[in-house]
Formats: C-alpha cells, sequence, structure tokens
C-alpha cells in the first residue's frame, strides 16, 4: 500500500484536517445496525475485517505525521500525558518490539528495524523515515534512547496506549501515552484498577458488562489479540479532548448550529485492541482515534442514514455520558433530510467503493 | 505476533539427573519464537503411536528468549503416559507442535521482595523468575525443597541466584515454613510451586501468619491430576457419548473424538474450560471452582476433573 502522508494537517488552532476519499471509505464506521447498545463485542483481532483499517495490527495512515506533531505538541505543554509507574519497564519494552517489529513489517517503505541479537542487551536499529529518525540503541537499556522506550515509540504511532499490569485477578493502569483522549485523565486514571476506571460508565455496570470483559481479559492470550470499536463525538477535528485542555475545547459545543454541524461535528471512533505482552505478561490496550465530520461520513448514503437512525434512538444516560446533549438536535436536523427511511444492510462496512464527486 | 500454534524442532535432549530429561525445542522454519514471561509455560503436543497427550511444561529458558525454548521433564512412574514419551521416544529432529507462552504464574511487578518456595520439579517456573529477577535488579530469594542428590542439578540456571537455599528429608536440612515466612519483610511476595502436599502447607502457614492472600501465589503441578475409574461422557449439544478412560482426562476423551472444546492451562486453574454439568455427579479436581460452585454440582472443568457417578451429562 503507498502512503501519502498530509504532513500539514492541524488538530488544532485553523483545524485544517481533512479525510480523503479513500480515508472516509476506509473509515471503521462503528454501528452494525440502527440502534446503539452497550456490548462487550470483542473479536479477534485478525488481518481482516470489514474495511482495510482492520486489516493491520497497528494501522498507519495519511495522518500519520501530522498526528505525532500533534501529540509532541500536547506533550510539551503537558508532559504528564505520558506516564509509567516504575515497575512497567519490561513492559516498556514489551511495547516498543511489538510497534516496531509490526510497523516495519506492514510498512517496510516507512519503516525498517535491524537486530543484531534478540535478547536484552542486544542492538538495534530502528529506521522511520516518514519522520526522518535513525536510531540505534540497546534492547532493554533505556539510557541508549533519548527518552524511555514507551514514550519514544509510541511518540511515533497514531494514537493513545495504555498498560496494564496483572495482579489480584485485575488489571490495573500503570503506564500510558494519551493525548487524544475522549475526555478522561491519564493522570487522575493511573494506578486504578479495571473496575474503578470504568466507575463513571453508565447502563453497562448494571448489565454485568465489566465483570465480564475483565474476566475475558484475564485470560488473553499471547499471540491472539482482540479489538473493539467505541465511539463518541468530538466538535471540530480534536485529538487533544482532554479534562486538562477543556477550556480550549469545552465552549465549542455551544457553536454548533443546524447549517454548520455537518462540518463541525465530528464522529470520534476509537478501534481499541488488547495485546497480552510477551515479557512482562502485561496488556497492552492500544486506543486508536478516528475522527470524521458528520458531512464526510454522509458521503457514505448507508452511513449517513444509519446515524442519524442509532443518534436519535439512544438514551438519555448516553447523550449525557458522552457528553452531546448541547448539540445534538442541531446535529439530528442536519442529518434527518438524508434518511429517507430505506432499510440498511446489517454490518458496518459502506457497501460502496466509490464516492459520489462532491 | 499472531498465531495459536508453534511447529517446533527438537534441537536438544539430555538426560541432567536420573529422572530429569532437559528438552530444547527451535521453531521449525528457523525462525523467531514469540517471546515468554518469567513463569510461563507452553503445551506440548506429544504424539504417541496408540494416543496423543498433550502436556504444559514451564519455560526455564531465559524470559525473553527467541531462539530456543528450554523444558525440564520429570518421569513420574504414575505418569499417563506423557512424560515416559519425553523420556524414551522424543529425540533431536523430531517436530513438534505447541501452544504459543502463556502465563498463569507471572511474578508481581509490584513487589518489594519476590520469595520463591520450590518442591521438587515445581523448580522449573522460578529458573525462569531468577533470571528474570536478576535482569531487572529485583531483590529475590530462592528456598528449594529436592533431593539431596539433585541440589547440583539445577545449578547452571540458578548462577544468577544471590539467595539461594536448598533443603531435603533429614534431620538439620528441613525448610521450616513458618520460621521463614516470619522473618520475611513487609512487601514480599511468596510464590510457591510443588507438590500438592508443600502448596498446602505453605498457603496455610502464610495464612497462619496473617499475610493477605493477595501475596501469597501458588502453581499446581499436574502429578495428583492423573485418571481413575472409567466413566461415560454425553454431550448433550452434539449428541455423542464418549467413555472415558482411566488414564485419559474428560477433556483427552472429548479431543480424541474430535470435538472441540476452549482450553488453555490444561491443569484446572484457569477456567476457560468450564462446562455446564446437566446430569451427574462430578469429581471436581480442579483450582478454579469455588465452594459454592462445587457443592451446586452444575458446573465442571473437564481438563481435570471425572466423574463419580458412572455417567456425566455435559451442555457441550
Amino acid at each position: 500500500m503507498s502512503l501519502v502522508f498530509k504532513p500539514e494537517e492541524t488538530f488544532r488552532g485553523d483545524y485544517t484536517y481533512r479525510n480523503s476519499d479513500a480515508a472516509i471509505l476506509r473509515f471503521p464506521f462503528p454501528f452494525p445496525e440502527d440502534r446503539y447498545m452497550y456490548s462487550v463485542n470483542i473479536e479477534p483481532h485478525v488481518r481482516s475485517g470489514p474495511t482495510d483499517v482492520f486489516h493491520r495490527p497497528f494501522d498507519i495512515d495519511e495522518h500519520y505525521v501530522a498526528e505525532c506533531r500533534d501529540r509532541a505538541l500536547t506533550l510539551e505543554q503537558d508532559p504528564g500525558r505520558c506516564q509509567a509507574l516504575p515497575h512497567m519497564m519490561t513492559a516498556q519494552w514489551d511495547t516498543l518490539e511489538l510497534l516496531m517489529e509490526n510497523m516495519a513489517a506492514d510498512y517496510p517503505e516507512q519503516f525498517s528495524l535491524t537486530k543484531e541479537g534478540d535478547v536484552f542487551g542486544s542492538r538495534w536499529t530502528w529506521i522511520n523515515r516518514p519522520l526522518g529518525i535513525e536510531q540505534s540503541f540497546i534492547f532493554g537499556d533505556p539510557d541508549t534512547l533519548p527518552c524511555e522506550p514507551f514514550e519514544y515509540i509510541t511518540r511515533q504511532a497514531q494514537g493513545d496506549f495504555a498498560i496494564c499490569d496483572q495482579r489480584e485477578d485485575n488489571l490495573y493502569l500503570d503506564a500510558g501515552m494519551v493525548t487524544s483522549q475522549a475526555d478522561w485523565s491519564l493522570a487522575f486514571n493511573v494506578g486504578m484498577n479495571f473496575m474503578e476506571w470504568h466507575g463513571p460508565v453508565p447502563l453497562a455496570h448494571q448489565a454485568g458488562v465489566f465483570e465480564r470483559a475483565l474476566k475475558y481479559l484475564l485470560m488473553l492470550r499471547l499471540g491472539q489479540p482482540v479489538r473493539r470499536l467505541n465511539w463518541t463525538m468530538s466538535i471540530n477535528p480534536r485529538l487533544d479532548t482532554s479534562p486538562e485542555s477543556y477550556p480550549e475545547w469545552g465552549p465549542d459545543r455551544a457553536s454548533v448550529t443546524v447549517e454548520n454541524a455537518g462540518g463541525k461535528v465530528h464522529l470520534r471512533v476509537e478501534l481499541q485492541t488488547l495485546w497480552r505482552l510477551p515479557r512482562s505478561n502485561a496488556i497492552l490496550f492500544p486506543i486508536r482515534c478516528f475522527l470524521i465530520s458528520v458531512e464526510e461520513l454522509a458521503r457514505v448514503p448507508k452511513w449517513g442514514k444509519r446515524l442519524h437512525r442509532v443518534l436519535s434512538s439512544l438514551p438519555p444516560e448516553l447523550v449525557e455520558y458522552k457528553g452531546l446533549t448541547r448539540y445534538l438536535p442541531a446535529t439530528l436536523a442536519w442529518l434527518a433530510p438524508l434518511d429517507d427511511g430505506a432499510e440498511l444492510a446489517t454490518g458496518i462496512g459502506p457497501d460502496i467503493t466509490e464516492l459520489a464527486p462532491l | 505476533m499472531i498465531g495459536e500454534t508453534l511447529e517446533l524442532t527438537v534441537v536438544g535432549v539430555d538426560d541432567i539427573a536420573p529422572s530429569l530429561r532437559h528438552v530444547r525445542l527451535a521453531a521449525a522454519d528457523g525462525g523467531q519464537l514469540p517471546p515468554a514471561s518469567a513463569g510461563a509455560n507452553i503445551q506440548l503436543r506429544l504424539q504417541g503411536e496408540a494416543r496423543t497427550w498433550r502436556n504444559a511444561y514451564s519455560l526455564i529458558s531465559q524470559p525473553g528468549r527467541r531462539d530456543v525454548y528450554e523444558i525440564i521433564v520429570r518421569r513420574v512412574p504414575e505418569s499417563r503416559g506423557g512424560s515416559a514419551f519425553v523420556h524414551e521416544v522424543l529425540k533431536p529432529g523430531d517436530r513438534l507442535v505447541a501452544s504459543w507462552p502463556s502465563n498463569l504464574f507471572a511474578p508481581q511487578r509490584t513487589a518489594r521482595h519476590h520469595l520463591m518456595i520450590a518442591g521438587g520439579i515445581g523448580i522449573t517456573p522460578f529458573l525462569s523468575y531468577v533470571a528474570d529477577f536478576a535482569h531487572n535488579g529485583a531483590s529475590h530469594a530462592l528456598h528449594v525443597c529436592c533431593r539431596e542428590s539433585e541440589t547440583a542439578t539445577f545449578a547452571p540456571w540458578l548462577q544468577d541466584c544471590g539467595d539461594l537455599n536448598y533443603y531435603w528429608d533429614a534431620d538439620g536440612h528441613r525448610l521450616d515454613i513458618p520460621a521463614l515466612l516470619a522473618q520475611q519483610p513487609a512487601g514480599t511476595h511468596l510464590y510457591v510451586c510443588g507438590p500438592a502436599a508443600l502448596n498446602d502447607q505453605v498457603i496455610q502457614a502464610a495464612a497462619d501468619a496473617g499475610w493477605p492472600a493477595s501475596h501469597v501465589h501458588c502453581e499446581h503441578f499436574g502429578a495428583a491430576l492423573s485418571g481413575g475409574t472409567p466413566f461415560t461422557a454425553f454431550l448433550s449439544r452434539s449428541g455423542i457419548e464418549v467413555e472415558v478412560g482411566e488414564s485419559e482426562s474428560l477433556l483427552e476423551a472429548i479431543e480424541r473424538i474430535g470435538a472441540s472444546a476452549p482450553c488453555l492451562c490444561r491443569g484446572g486453574a484457569c477456567g476457560v474450560c468450564v462446562t455446564g454439568v446437566l446430569e451427574g455427579e462430578p469429581e471436581h479436581r480442579d483450582h478454579y471452582l469455588g465452594a459454592d460452585e462445587r457443592e451446586g454440582g452444575q458446573l465442571i472443568m473437564p481438563c481435570v476433573s471425572r466423574a463419580r457417578s458412572a455417567r456425566l451429562v455435559l451442555d457441550l
């Protein structure tokens, strides 16, 4: 696959982020049916799926360079967005190895990894052509990298990353690189266990969803990663919607009108994967964020109609939890004329291979 | 790094004691193996002439090593045949299918000090622990209960173990468990792996000394789990009846007739194979189900448990 990056895109200020036609068609649309309800919805993360986004363990797309730059800007303002508790060093190296090996194998034109030796203490060389990086280091020796290994590699990856230590039949969020989150705070959650950090989620606790999910995740096997989609909405294509930066993005929610909703309101989809890490036995939780404006999304007729149906039938608790209350009516009014009520095929694929020209 | 099974080649076998065989395994295609964590095990499919065994063995290789997996197999006289196969049949060049490594006995990374107690072949998970702790500079001590003649057997794997102690059955050489536990610093995590009697003694002593259960970790191994009286299992969903022989497990009997059943540790510890019981009385041998679930009689772990009744009807 040839990749053409859009290095000038911005996710703040003038918000020049846009999706190409190809990026729209491969978008991980999260709604297989006309109604949405919580479920564990976990499936094996195999090299296949309804769109190309699912086909590689760690997807790289046209926004790669711009997203890495946005992460660097956020970290410059707030270095606390990347944290790892001291007992997570082996898991840090695990993460670096997993990402480097997969990126180099799936995108050989962009990345390469060479190793002399294969256990701790061996010399590795990493080349990242899109970001212009060449780095030799000793695997297992953090002093040979410009920063700790987890920060080093996740500065060069799209999406957020959390690492969970497994102990006492629970998972503890003991490391994270979080700069594109849907309004949650790493600084607040670090060290929390699975039940603690899911505490605020409405409706799902009563259904026992988290107990089942935790039990399942504790048995997650090396070599058998799993994935699920999660979603919310954001105003403007903004990656950093953290509680810390709320003053910068919160007020935008009041700026949505029926006229501008198509361009301003963005569906924010997280392709979440879960990996057992080999040396530390910890669990890596990459949260890859995909942003698409309602206008862009609606160029796929099935998706525009389905989004209208899902949003108009959401339980009020979810509307509030996901922070949609203020601008949902305008968004629905924008989408309503596109929904002719036709029956839609189940599944999340676009069901077309080309978009109608604008 | 995605996959479920590995094709391995035996690259070395040598007997390190009369009943202990050291086996080295490499990827059959000459490539790299998945890295593994301290305490991890792999499940080997051992293909005999008349039957197949699936046995789980701890990896004793340095954690993260990708060129070779090493295991040590003790030949047990009351073996169901798997360990005898490894000792009598397996030779360099043989091909084996194995699971990817999994770990139900990983070290606790938050521990201030790691205290390990091994009984006999139960030392195997600790051989990789010691390498891991030495690499990470973690405070640790290993106490080994074994035959006096075997105290030197594991030395090649224990060169990095600073605080290493041996015990055997003779006056003045027995491990005083309560005394050992009484002198540990706060924040110590205790790990025990050995015969059921040793495991039970250590767990009880820790409880008596007021250790929090979250700081006490135990790995059981299979010796006590071998067969029993034959019985019949009926798989209600597929409508198949299978005879479970005296030397095979319920899970093995199910697999023998080609039915697939989810499983992971094959040692009654992980809970992956939990299956509903519709009729009959299970004889629980697992370490997973709670007292209420056992008494309820509606769940069974086919990897280790059997039947008290002549017939067991499963929701499978």
